[in-house]
């Protein structure tokens, strides 16, 4: 990320407008935690503490799915710890975007980092510089939003039990397909993804839990390494080719 | 539903706090690793890597071991991605998974 773009306001619009569309699957996945989290004896101002602290999706639902009364802690963290692996991998991905900001800013946009916005946030770096101001943009609604839909979920739980019979439980895998079609940069990106695909499908299908993300993404990267490095130097390259994002 | 909506548990409390420290080291290991190194060569091979492989392992399962309709699914959106805005895909791809669940039953 550099701060020397004078557009900071306009950059957190464009974040913000980015991210908008997926905050449908935010709504329907927050007030969805928040009634499974009820059920297991949790007080919304609870589920908001660790909406805000955690900030992590899919550990968030793997620890409820395990939680008990009273709750055994650390099962619990060690748990946060597997499902969120793949964080070390994104962190470091960044890094090279982050040289130039302050520390501060480094330091919330790590603690926000999530799925989507350092999805997008990898895009937008490919084509303009990344800003705080649009990294903020992309990171507050996601941030805000879960909070807020967790909040809820927990009191009016029972409002949305099924995202599956309106498809919002593809939204997700449909947003990153989306992504990796803009990612592709030819036959170099194919053995990488392969090698992650295959991976990822085989810890799936015979390791429990969650492993499949971090083994998928592990593999990927340690195949992409063995590659020849292209002749460019700065940031990991991603090439968004195919479309924009609106 | 709970009845008391402010309530705290010291035990849940201890729970949440566990699970947030083992976020954080995630989310800041990362940087910090890679913080002080100049990216180049091996290195940044690799992580040029991270997004694509890190995105096909979160879709895997859902693309290859869930069902026909998944996987059908899965394949329009990227066709669908490849010329039409993201928005367009990603509703796309809920309408067809939802489509194909029904017909395939």
């Amino acid at each position: 990320m550099t701060t020397d773009t004078p557009r900071g306001g306009g950059d957190f619009t464009a974040g913000v407008l980015t991210i908008l569309p997926l905050l449908v699957a935010v709504v329907v996945y927050g007030l969805l935690f928040g009634t499974l989290a009820a059920q297991k004896g949790l007080s919304p101002l609870e589920v908001a503490l660790m909406s805000a602290t955690v900030f992590a999706g899919a550990s968030q639902f793997v620890a409820i799915e395990i939680w008990t009364s009273p709750p055994a802690l650390l099962l619990l963290a060690a748990t946060a710890l597997m499902v969120n692996l793949r964080h070390v991998l994104m962190g470091a991905a960044l890094a090279p975007w982050m040289k130039t900001c302050p520390r501060g800013a480094i330091a919330v946009s790590l603690y926000m980092m999530a799925d989507e916005n350092w999805a997008f946030a990898l895009q937008r770096g490919a084509k303009a510089p990344l800003t705080p101001a649009y990294y903020l943009g992309l990171s507050l609604p996601l941030y805000a939003g879960w909070i807020v839909c967790t909040f809820f979920g927990t009191i009016f739980g029972g409002v949305l039990q099924d995202p599956a019979r309106y498809g919002l439980d593809f939204a997700f895998t449909a947003v990153f397909l989306t992504l990796l079609v803009g990612m592709w940069q030819g036959r170099r990106n194919a053995v990488p993804w392969a090698a992650s695909a295959v991976v990822a499908t085989a810890a799936y299908l015979w390791l429990p839990g969650v492993w499949y993300i971090a083994l998928g993404g592990l593999a990927g990267t340690l195949v992409g390494a063995l590659q020849r490095p292209q002749p460019e130097d700065g940031p990991p390259v991603v090439h968004p080719e195919a479309h924009d994002v609106p | 539903m709970s009845p008391d909506i402010w309530h705290l548990d010291p035990l849940i409390l201890a729970a949440i706090a566990g699970m947030a420290l083992a976020t954080w080291l995630t989310r800041y290991l990362g940087y910090w690793l890679v913080r002080r190194t100049t990216v180049s060569g091996r290195l940044a091979t690799a992580l040029e890597a991270v997004p694509g492989a890190i995105l096909t392992a979160i879709i895997a399962p859902m693309a290859f071991a869930t069902g026909a309709a998944e996987s059908g699914a899965a394949l329009l959106t990227v066709l669908l991605a490849l010329r039409l805005p993201l928005i367009v895909a990603v509703a796309g791809g809920c309408l067809a998974v939802v489509a194909l669940r029904w017909i395939i039953g």
